[in-house]
């Protein structure tokens, strides 16, 4: 019995809310309760924003997290904000290109990703949200079930853009294999 | 059981309103409900159904008024400030006996506001919501689920009682995604001969009117509605328990604030405080003898609320003084936290009840 | 032989309208229009708020109390609800160009398919004879006890000229009560107001100058005087929009 509160949080445009889906779909095929909550409003076009995911084995109760277990910081007022929430014991996923302080809690794990550096390098630079995901998912045991995490993906990309499937694959394993720090 | 999918609360609402055979939708943008109208304006006319963007809050409910006299199944959705404006068609409405399902997915007041969630339109919502005699169906869906099953269940009590059902959201449940199955029972669609769809030569002109200028009349026909909201409260009522059986403390909560009022008793219980939840799913008609009964049992009713305290009153008044009803609450778009409700479960167990 | 019957679609009910006021006229004539086209049984009215709130009681088809200004809007849900249904509205002056203005312009501009009948007397006649969006420059009410002043509460509102300026409206015409001409003027421009609807061409007005001799304090042959004197010449009769006449 156990319960996983996730918190992304970034710069609106980053697809910190796409990175939620994915993972809420992945908890949902595994057969988990799952919730999504996005902050919303202005901050959506620009500001700051977060998204809430919970995947449990029970009900979810509440879906706002306000102490995460993981935490995934894609800006440096992210890591401000919520560092201090994050459980004992806990995770923080850094993306290292664009935060150039380490964590300071030392009762966490944390891991430092150049997620926007290599979404460039590899010519996908709207990834590097996805490209964390595969670090946090690799690290969270969600690699267990690979086809889970396709079919997750095939969820929350549309039909439309089904040709995005294979670059969206491509990002989550370069964040699955990365090795650094 | 069909395959579940993860969507917004406002999608579900959207979706099972069409399942449930609406396909007349009239709304104007506010936050954060948009989403209902963006997916109705997507799917309505590829099913032959009407979407339209009105001018205003109060075109849109009396569009909805008109196709509601003209028998068909019809809805609209705001938030708070929104419903403000409709008030004026919601108590129209009320007064020619119309159908209809109107969505609040409330944000924090008076005034603008803001657009962070509440539940603080609970007395506009309960107590009528507009001038004059009158009693809406109010759901208070606590899941994106709910959100789909309370939509399809508010048009077939509107349509079986001839009274409009409001969904009382808030901005936590419409922008949520959780996991939803839109395989509903669905109800049969009732006659409706009293609908303006013309005479056919065949029968006497209906008129569909809320003006009855001899006081004697229109005393008549509002005790005649009362009497029908006398069979409403006796049929219709909804709550939901959670661990009520051995419970010394009652919580009292509704939407957002039961999901995280169950958090606060699950940690709660783990300390061995004998603790339990009364939801109201149905805020009108209110589940007065579930908190009557409760009030023989338990020492404390905690009511845990997203206002500066409305459903409170409502507690009160269904047990009578017979023990303490306090307040555990957050406004303006905040919401309790876990361990806020968790302390003042502490507080209740040891006795305080301020 | 001449023979003067009532419209089959005209309720057999006394009006409550007061003596000389022209809503009977109109009513008539609506009635006669509903008659010939033989559409009684698929039209919906809407009735207003204002003198003729109790028209739902005045005409045999199906009718619809709406709140006030509300009428465009609710005629709007009706005919989308059932296209096949002819639906008209009837509205005074306060109703249509005041609290409803918004309803009355983006139902114009949307080119609903419905057919609207306006009453401008210039003054709120159920409340007692209060200023109107319509009232003339100068204009004795109730609530503009010297006169409308318009730098105070402004000018008139010319529905038909203004609503002209929108893409949206299939007809827009003028007419007034007050002679027999213009009755019979007045009866072509309703017919072809419910006739387009039929066809299926979109928004039709027809604005009807019209007298309230007991709030304008006249005698009901002096009121018509007045209309011919006063209100014509603000509000000049004819054509201001016809899309089909192109």
């Amino acid at each position: 019995m156990s319960t996983t509160q996730y918190l992304f949080a970034g710069f609106g445009g980053q697809g910190i809310l796409f990175s939620g889906k994915v993972l809420a779909y992945k908890g949902l095929t595994d057969g988990k309760n799952v919730s999504w909550l996005p902050s919303y409003g202005p901050e959506m076009r620009g500001g700051t924003a977060s998204c809430s995911v919970i995947i449990s084995d029970t009900a979810v109760g509440s879906p706002i997290v306000e102490k995460p277990d993981v935490l995934v910081a894609m800006n440096l007022p992210s890591l401000d904000l919520y560092e201090e929430r994050v459980k004992s014991g806990g995770i923080i996923f850094v993306d290292s290109s664009l935060i150039d302080r380490k964590v300071k809690r030392t009762d966490v794990t944390a891991y430092y990703i150049p997620a926007t550096k290599m979404a460039s390098d590899n010519n996908i630079s709207k990834l590097a949200n996805v490209i964390l995901l595969g670090k946090v998912l690799k690290e969270t045991n969600g690699f267990t079930n690979e086809q889970g995490v396709i079919d997750a993906l095939k969820k929350v990309i549309s039909a439309k853009h089904a040709d995005m499937l294979e670059i969206n694959l491509n990002a989550l394993k370069l964040g699955r294999d990365y090795k650094g720090e | 059981m069909s395959e579940k999918v993860l969507m917004k609360g406002n999608e579900a609402i959207a979706e099972a309103a069409i399942k449930a055979g609406c396909r007349h939708y009239f709304g104007y943008p506010i936050t954060p409900q948009t989403e209902i109208a963006a997916y109705m304006a997507k799917r309505m006319p590829k099913i032959g159904g009407t979407f339209l963007q009105a001018e205003s809050e109060i075109a849109a409910i009396n569009m909805v008024y008109g196709v509601s006299a003209a028998g068909k199944r019809v809805m609209t959705s705001s938030s708070s400030p929104g419903i403000s404006l409709k008030g004026e068609g919601i108590s129209y409405m009320a007064g020619a006996d119309l159908p209809a399902l109107i969505v609040n997915v409330q944000r924090g007041g008076p005034g603008l506001g803001g657009i962070q969630p509440s539940q603080s339109d609970y007395f506009q919502a309960t107590k009528g919501g507009a001038h004059g005699d009158f009693h809406m169906i109010v759901l208070a869906p606590a899941s994106v689920q709910e959100m789909a099953e309370l939509t399809v269940k508010g048009f077939e009590l509107a349509d079986k009682y001839r009274v409009t059902s409001m969904i009382l959201a808030d901005g936590t449940m419409g922008q949520m995604m959780e996991p939803v199955s839109l395989d509903f029972e669905l109800a049969e669609e009732v006659e409706k001969p009293w609908a303006v769809t013309g005479t056919k030569m065949g029968r006497k002109h209906n008129i569909v009117n809320s003006l009855f200028l001899k006081p004697d009349q229109l005393e008549k026909t509002n005790i005649e509605r009362f009497e029908r909201y006398e069979i409403i409260k006796q049929n219709e009522v909804r709550y939901e328990e959670y661990l009520m059986e051995d419970a010394e403390i009652c919580i009292a909560a509704f939407g957002i604030a039961a999901r995280v009022a169950r958090n606060a008793i699950d940690e709660a219980r783990k300390q061995g405080i004998k603790v339990g939840l009364i939801r109201p799913i149905t805020l009108w008609p209110f589940p007065e003898k579930a908190f009557a009964d409760a009030s023989n049992k338990v020492k404390q009713i905690i009511s845990v609320e997203l206002s500066m305290g409305q459903m409170i009153e409502d507690i009160r008044l269904s047990v009578n003084g017979k023990v303490p009803v306090t307040l555990c609450n957050r406004t303006g778009g905040m919401i309790p936290s876990p361990e806020q409700v968790l302390k003042a479960i502490i507080n209740a167990n040891e006795g305080g009840n301020e | 032989m001449v023979v003067f019957d009532k419209p089959k679609a005209l309720a057999d009910v006394q009006m409550h309208y007061c003596p000389g006021c022209t809503h009977g006229i109109v009513h008539r004539l609506v009635a006669e229009v509903i008659d010939e086209l033989g559409i009684e049984g698929k039209t919906i009215g809407i009735a207003p708020v204002g003198c003729s709130v109790m028209a739902y009681d005045y005409f045999n088809c199906d009718m619809v109390e709406a709140a006030h200004g509300r009428a465009p809007a609710v005629a709007t849900g009706v005919k989308r609800a059932n296209p096949e249904n002819i639906v008209f509205t009837y509205q005074g002056d306060g109703d249509l160009a005041s609290i409803g203005m918004a309803e009355t312009v983006h139902s114009a501009a949307r080119n609903e398919n419905i057919t609207i009948i306006f009453i401008n007397n210039a003054i709120y006649g159920m409340t007692g004879g209060q200023m109107a969006p319509t009232s003339l420059p100068g204009q004795i009410t109730q609530t503009s006890p010297y006169g409308r002043n318009v730098n105070e509460c402004g000018f008139p509102i010319k529905v038909c000229e203004m609503l002209s300026q929108l893409d949206g409206p299939e007809y827009l015409e003028r007419v007034a009560v007050n002679n027999v001409k213009n009755v019979k003027n007045a009866k072509k421009a309703i017919k072809k107001a419910f006739q387009n609807q039929v066809d299926k061409k979109g928004f039709s007005l027809v604005e009807v100058v019209s007298s309230c001799p007991t709030n304008w304090g006249l005698t009901p042959s002096n009121a018509l005087k007045w209309v011919e004197e006063k209100m014509i010449p603000y509000y000049p009769l004819g054509v201001y929009k016809d899309r089909s006449s192109k």
